[in-house]
Formats: C-alpha cells, sequence, structure tokens
C-alpha cells in the first residue's frame, strides 16, 4: 500500500496541482487541484508557480469537459471534493472532452435528477403522496404521474406500499419531486412494486458494481433458480423469490459480496447450486 | 381682468398626453430629453470596471448516470415475471443501439407484394360499385381472372 502513502506525502509537501491524465485510477483527496489536458501544456515541465497563461492560450480551441460527483469546477481546474478513484471516460461521439469522476462509496443517499430509486410510502396529503427514498427529505409524487391516471382515475398506492420512480427535481435547495412515467408517458416498468418480497438495504458503490454491463455476480445469481431483482440507486435493493428462504439466500447474497473476493464468491455459489 | 392673466399651469400638467397632443414634435422632443437628464441623473450605477463573462468549459453533473453505463434497474431471471423481462430487453437494446447507429427500416411487406395484393383488390372492389348492367364486364374465367371487356351491343339503325 505505497501509493496512499506517496499520495498523502506529496499532498502535505505543498499542494501542487497535479495533471488529471496523470492520476487517472489513482486515489485522490478532497482538495486536490487537477489540471485538465490543455493547461498542462501552458504550466510546462517545471512550473510549480502560477505562472500567467500566455495570450496564445485563448486562440487553442477549448474542449467541454463534463465533472461528474465527486469533482467541483475551480476556476479552470477541476477540485476534488470526495475522497477515492479517478475515473475517466471517452466521449462516444466526439462532442467534448469526455467525463471526469471519483468513485468513492458511501451510505447516504443524495436525491439527483434523473436517477431511478425505490421509495416507501409513508403519507398520503391531497394529490400527493410523500415517499421516503432515504434522503434528508421525503419527496413528493402526484397521482397524476401514473401511467393512465386521470382525475377520476386514481391510481391504488397505499401507505407502505413499495414505489419505483424518477427524479424530476432534484437540487439543495427544493424538495425533491419524483415521477412514475417517462418523458414520453409511458410506465417502463416504474409504478408501485408488487406483493411480497424482501427489500433491504446496501452501500451506493455496491448497486453500481451490480448494475455494470458486465457484473458477474448477476449473471451467477441469475443462474441459480427464478427470481425478481430491483435496484434503487438510494441503495435500495428488493427481491423476491418462490420460497421465502430462497429469498432470504439471495438476500444474504448480495449483501456479502461487497467483501468477498471472486474466489469466495465462486465456492458460494457452487455450494448452493448442489444444494 | 381674468382674461388677461393666463392661467399658470404646472409642469407636471403640461407633460400630461393630452396637453401635448396640441404640441410641435420638436417641442416634444426637447421635452423628453428633459425627461430623460432628469431620470438618468436619478438612477444609482456600480462604479465598477466592466467584468468580462468567461465561457465556462468544464459541466457540473451530479449524476453517474453519464458517467457509468448502468443497466435498468428491474430484473428478472427463469421466467419469474416474464413482463419485467421484455422490459429488460427493450431496455437494455435500447441502450445498446444508442451505441450502434445503424438502424434499417425493414418492410414487413415487399413492393411487388403490395402491388399484387392491390391487383386483386382493385376487381373486387370495383364489382361492388358496379351496376347490374355492368356485371357482364366484370365476369370471372374457370381461373377467377376477370375477363377482357367485350364490345357493347348497341342499337343499330337499320339502313334502308
Amino acid at each position: 500500500m505505497a501509493e496512499p502513502v506517496s499520495v498523502a506525502a506529496e499532498y502535505l509537501a505543498g499542494s501542487r496541482a497535479r495533471a488529471a491524465r496523470t492520476v487517472l485510477g489513482q486515489v485522490v483527496l478532497p482538495g486536490e487541484e487537477l489540471l485538465l489536458p490543455e493547461q498542462e501544456d501552458a504550466e510546462g515541465p517545471g512550473g510549480a508557480g502560477e505562472r500567467p497563461l500566455s495570450l496564445n492560450a485563448g486562440a487553442r480551441s477549448r474542449v467541454r469537459v463534463v465533472c461528474g460527483p465527486g469533482l467541483r469546477r475551480c476556476g479552470d481546474r477541476l477540485l476534488v471534493t470526495k475522497c477515492g478513484r479517478l475515473r475517466h471516460k471517452e466521449p462516444g461521439s466526439g462532442c467534448g472532452g469526455g467525463v471526469y469522476w471519483v468513485d468513492s462509496q458511501q451510505k447516504r443517499y443524495v436525491p439527483v435528477k434523473g436517477d431511478h430509486v425505490i421509495g416507501i410510502v409513508t403519507a398520503k396529503s391531497g394529490d400527493i403522496f410523500k415517499v421516503d427514498v432515504g434522503g434528508s427529505e421525503p419527496a413528493s409524487l402526484s397521482y397524476l404521474s401514473f401511467e393512465g391516471a386521470t382525475k377520476r382515475n386514481r391510481p391504488n398506492v397505499q401507505v407502505g406500499d413499495l414505489i419505483y420512480g424518477q427524479f424530476v427535481v432534484a437540487n439543495k435547495d427544493m424538495e425533491p419531486e419524483m415521477v412514475c412515467i417517462d418523458s414520453c408517458g409511458r410506465a417502463n416498468g416504474m409504478g408501485v412494486i408488487g406483493q411480497d418480497g424482501l427489500l433491504f438495504k446496501v452501500t451506493l458503490g455496491l448497486i453500481r458494481k451490480l448494475l455494470a454491463p458486465d457484473c458477474e455476480i448477476i449473471q451467477e445469481v441469475g443462474k441459480l433458480y427464478p427470481l425478481e431483482i430491483v435496484f434503487g440507486m438510494n441503495g435500495r435493493i428488493w427481491v423476491k423469490a418462490k420460497t421465502i428462504q430462497q429469498t432470504l439466500i439471495l438476500a444474504n447474497i448480495l449483501e456479502a459480496c461487497e467483501h468477498m473476493t471472486s474466489d469466495q464468491r465462486k465456492q458460494i455459489f457452487s455450494r448452493l447450486a448442489e444444494s | 381682468m381674468a382674461a388677461e392673466r393666463k392661467t399658470k399651469l404646472s409642469k407636471n400638467l403640461l407633460r400630461m398626453k393630452f396637453m401635448q397632443r396640441g404640441l410641435d414634435s420638436e417641442t416634444k422632443k426637447q421635452l423628453e430629453e428633459e425627461e430623460k437628464k432628469i431620470i438618468s441623473e436619478e438612477h444609482w450605477y456600480l462604479d465598477l470596471p466592466e467584468l468580462k463573462e468567461k465561457e465556462s468549459f468544464i459541466i457540473e453533473e451530479q449524476s453517474f448516470l453519464l458517467c457509468e453505463d448502468l443497466l435498468y434497474g428491474r430484473m428478472s431471471f427463469r421466467g419469474f415475471n416474464p413482463e419485467v423481462e421484455k422490459l429488460m430487453l427493450q431496455m437494455n437494446a435500447k441502450h445498446k443501439a444508442e451505441e450502434v447507429e445503424d438502424e434499417t427500416v425493414e418492410l414487413d411487406v415487399s413492393d411487388e407484394e403490395m402491388a399484387r395484393r392491390y391487383e386483386t383488390l382493385v376487381g373486387t372492389i370495383g364489382k361492388k360499385f358496379a351496376r347490374k348492367r355492368d356485371h357482364a364486364s366484370y365476369e370471372e374465367d374457370e381461373n377467377g381472372d376477370i375477363k377482357p371487356i367485350k364490345a357493347k351491343k348497341m342499337f343499330l339503325k337499320p339502313q334502308d
């Protein structure tokens, strides 16, 4: 583990802004500044100070860069706000300079627009439902935001039901609002989640790991027995299988797979497949 | 006595619209300019140098959707919930289709087949709207094809 030690030493020695390209995949700490590829040339190889940019800098065409979760814009540079590994994704269709973000781990969810989450209905007041999504405030869900809902035809939602929906408004100044309908008016799998099953909580990083396109865990789990899973980006997972025992096994596997190596996981799966 | 002295009207009264209809355009302009001067002197302004707005090329997004390609959140395996399995195929295919922009519109029925179908349709619908006398022209062969139209028999005037 020499990596984080050297990083910390450098950081304490007098924070010099590093180029984002050289730090990809390494641990970054909050407070560090990162230079984007264009600014590296201006700073030069030995430039530790604040050399002013030459007039030619303005003539260079600026490429739009997106700074994702864990990063903030600080003048022309990126400022790290969470500790984790720095990641980068190249732009697919060629426009823009790609996305930089910090891959961090946390259990507390902060509502973000566009995220699909599982919520629990806590109250029904007038025309809206109050849904607990694990954030600082309960989100509001209007009864008209379900597929095929009209003023006369109200959706059948009771207090205590599980809802799978997405956020349309989610910022630090306003109460989050969610809907169970997409922009075309179709449900697309959102709405009330059916009867039975088990809801449990995991860390946010695990959800993203399980939802990655090439996740082995999900492929192996799917081969065990018929089951249904719903993942909410707020750290909540709902599972359902034919018997209670199978449901509980599934819940335990998903909770434990965060801390297991792939060998241990394969052992467990083979043992399960036998029994 | 009263006619000698002109009643003095106040400035505000003179500035009103109905009093200005009779004025010349020049006097109107002068009055407007005077008004503007009064207003601009009263307005407050900041005595700062002009700040140029920098065009920021870094966009801040708090969502992980842009960063990582995540699959659709609802999953079902081995036929537990067929609707969700259909949805899975739809949503994940949409997600892949965005990467590969190579869609060719496939025709369900080829053009030739359409032409053939229409050919037979014209005959059958035409029969429906033809009058009784015209039914002769729609007589069918052994094969079911419509016979060619024969020349109509008309009254021939006898040549004396």
